[in-house]
This record gives C-alpha cells, structure tokens and sequence, in this order.
C-alpha cells in the first residue's frame, strides 16, 4: 500500500463508520441550522441589512458545528476503544494525521453546503452568483479549520473536560483566521471583486500552510503514550 | 547548596532593593508629565511588565522546542514555570493598560492590534496553563509543549491580521507620542533592571519549587512501596 492509500484507508473507514449511524452528520448540520435560526432572532436580521454580522454569523455557524464534529474525529475513537488500533496502524503518524483531517475537512465541506443553501433562504441572500470566490474562502478556512482542529481533538482526547478543552483550545489560536474569513467573506457577499479579497486571502494561506507544517512536525508527539 | 541558597539570598536582597529604589524613581525622581498628569507614571510598570511577558512566553516557545527535541524534564519544567510568570506579568499588562487608556484615551479599551494581540497572547497561555492541569501525568509535557509552540507562533500571524483589519476601518483613537525627558528615561530603565530581576528571581524560585515538588513525589512513592512491602510481609 502507498501512503495515498493508507491515508485513503482511515479517510474511508471514518465515512464507511459515518454512513452508518449519520449521527455526526445530522446533529452538524441541525446544528449549525439553529445557529442561524438563533441569529435570526438575536439580530433581527431580516429587517436589518446588517453588512457585516452576516459573513460572521455564517462563520459562527460553520465554526461552532465544525467544533462538534471536531469533537468526535478522536473522541469517537477513544470512546469506542479503537484509538490504540489506529495508533497500532503500520502508518507514519503524519499519515493518521492527514486521514483524520481529510475527514473532518469533508463532514465538515457538506455541513458548509448544507447550511449555505438555508442560509441563502432565511437571510435571503443570493450566493449562487459568488460560488467561485465564496466556494475558495470556504474551501481555505475549512482546511485551516481541520489542520489546527485536528491537532486539539487529539491532545483533548484524553484529557479530562474533553469538548470544553477542544474549544478553548482552538479559539484563541484560530482569532486571525476567523478575522480573515468573516472580513473576505463580507467583502464577496456585498459585491466586492475577488482582488478586494487577496490581502486577506494570502493570510488564509499563510496560516494553512504554517499549521499544516507545524501539525507535520509535531504530530507525533501527540499520539505517543 | 548553600552556596547556592548564599546566591539567592543575595540575589534577593538585590531584587527587593532595585524595586525600592525604582518606587522612589517612579514616586519622586521622575517629573510629573505635563498633559497626561499623574496617570503617566502607570507607564514605568506597563512597559517593563509587557516587555517581561513577552520574554516570558518566548522562554516557553524556546523550551518548548528544546523539550521535544532533547527529551529533557528540565527544559519541560522551564517551559511551565516561565508560562506561569509570564501569564502573571501579562495580566500586569492588561490590567495598567486601560487604567491608564481610561484618562487619555477616553475609553478603557480599543481594538489596536498591539492590543488586541496581547490581549489574545494572555488568553492562549492561560489556555496553555489549563490544559497542563487537565492533560493525563504521562502527556502533560508533550501536549504543553506543542501547544507553547503552536502558540507562539501564531503571535506574528495574529497581530498582521488584526493591523489588517483595523488600517482598513479608519483608526478612532491613535496613541499620541510621548515626549520623554531625561529623568524619564532614567527611571524606566531602573523600573527595567528591577522588574528583570524580579523575573528571573519568580523564574529561580519557581523551578526551585517545581523541583521540590518532584521530590517530594519522589520521596512519597518510596514510602508507600515499603508500607506496600510491610503489608505483604505481614500477610504473609
């Protein structure tokens, strides 16, 4: 088996688990339709153009559910017994890492879709017309998403206090991203061009690949016991 | 030993007179500023204090790295001791900060990135104390030390972002230049060198501690291993 494959393998094995009981997927994106639902209400958004709440109150949406998700990429794991196995996997704990984080970064992609088809009729916001540049910003704070998140979900895994960790774990290291994602955001959903976006665009990409390369380096030593 | 407990003694006596000595420049030697008043003075504790935090925390990030490289407990324990300290001198930071923004800027609190960053670099080491506290005894250092590094470095990150985000809504208040006199600059840099010594003198005194408490550990588990034995003996 290569190393593609092998990663394929968990990446698989997390989907194949997930089809069957849906339960992750169901309560991400019930979830995540609440949030909005709830935003609704606070900001009274449908009277109100709030310009910029709304790019935030998607990314809180996407991010407190991509939290739960999160939550059991490893929790499930070590609740059902089956972390040594994967540990045992005769696998690179880079390669663990990068199947775990593929799929939070797929749950997590069809929560995102899920939720932007309701949040284009409540908020009566029409995104079809920015799919390309919307669909990139999303595709690069997901990936920044999963690559720290993966990295907590691990550590909060066998710690004591386990979802309450994962959270304060990742929101003070992810403040930069959510700046970045929920100002480029607000600047697509009101019109703006793409290039308006490039500033913060190069900080997305800047801390994907500086996590992505922090999580190669130090993975290891997460998992180890 | 004793020459060491000779060397802190002295180190001690040095520390609590440099602070002295810097309350009196702070107090009478350096003049009162013209616009700003008494307030001013908080200046001398903020500066040195966000100086020292900063410090602190690349300590950490430092004996972080070293940790996971060398395997050594000592650079682990460093690593925690200089977070903890850290931690303290920034909430110093944050807590002068707006007592003295409260005056001249007419707020208590604005979104600048230095900041928005400190207040964010505060938040994530004492995340980084918390999850020590939680972590399992066998992976408590590890997970310390990732974290330590993963939090440093999204320091830099954090503040381009946010001086991104604030350059592109115009700045309300902006921090005026302070004209600095030469008894000024004279009783920052006492109130520098006393609060450095205070560092490392925390810094010293909390290792010390840490190692004690090993120990102490140490010395625990060996009693209840000849209890255990007493017992067995006994029944049997």
């Amino acid at each position: 088996m290569t190393f593609i494959q092998k990663v394929w393998a968990i990446v698989w094995k997390d989907i194949t688990s997930e089809l069957r009981t849906k339960e992750m997927l169901l309560s991400m994106c019930l979830f995540s339709f609440l949030v909005l639902i709830v935003f609704n209400f606070a900001f009274d958004t449908g009277l109100k153009n709030l310009r910029e709440n709304i790019s935030g109150i998607l990314w809180v949406a996407f991010i407190f559910s991509g939290l739960m998700g999160l939550g059991r990429s490893f929790g499930v794991e070590r609740d059902k017994g089956t972390l040594y196995g994967l540990l045992l996997c005769p696998i690179s704990p880079w390669g663990i890492y990068l199947g775990k984080m593929i799929g939070t970064f797929i749950f997590m992609t069809i929560m995102e879709i899920f939720t932007l088809s309701i949040f284009t009729v409540l908020y009566n916001i029409n995104v079809i017309p920015f799919l390309l540049p919307l669909g990139l910003i999303i595709f690069l704070g997901t990936l920044g998403f999963a690559t720290i998140g993966t990295v907590f979900s691990a550590m909060s895994a066998t710690t004591k206090a386990r979802d309450v960790m994962l959270s304060i774990l990742v929101f003070p290291i992810s403040a930069p991203m959510i700046i970045a994602l929920v100002k480029a955001t607000g600047i697509i959903l009101w019109g703006g061009a793409i290039q308006e976006t490039y500033s913060w665009l190069k900080i997305l990409i800047a801390f994907d690949l500086v996590f992505l390369l922090l999580a190669y380096l130090t993975f290891g030593f997460i998992i180890e016991e | 030993m004793t020459h060491n407990r000779a060397f802190l003694k002295i180190f001690q006596f040095v520390t609590f007179f440099m602070m002295l000595l810097a309350l009196y420049a702070i107090f009478v030697y350096a003049p009162v500023e013209k616009s700003m008043g008494i307030v001013q003075k908080i200046f001398y504790l903020h500066v040195p204090s966000a100086f020292l935090a900063f410090f602190a925390f690349f300590i950490t990030f430092i004996a972080s790295i070293l940790y996971l490289y060398r395997r050594d407990h000592r650079w682990d324990v460093i690593a925690f001791c200089s977070a903890e300290i850290g931690v303290i001198f920034c909430t110093i930071v944050l807590i002068t900060g707006p007592i003295w923004a409260k005056p001249i800027w007419n707020v208590w609190w604005t979104w600048d990135p230095r900041l928005t960053t400190t207040l964010i670099l505060w938040f994530i080491y004492v995340v980084y104390l918390m999850l020590r506290s939680v972590a399992g005894e066998n992976q408590r250092s590890n997970f310390s030390a990732v974290f330590g590094i993963l939090g440093f470095v999204n320091v830099p990150i954090t503040f381009l972002t946010i001086r991104l985000w604030r350059t592109i809504h115009p700045l309300v208040i902006t921090g005026k230049g302070i004209n600095i006199s030469t008894p000024m600059i004279h009783t920052l840099i006492i109130a520098f060198v006393a609060f450095c010594l205070l560092f490392f003198w925390l810094l010293i005194n909390r290792i010390g501690l840490e190692k004690m408490r090993f120990k102490v550990e140490e010395i625990r588990g060996f009693i209840e291993d000849k209890i255990h034995l007493e017992h067995e003996k006994q029944g049997g």
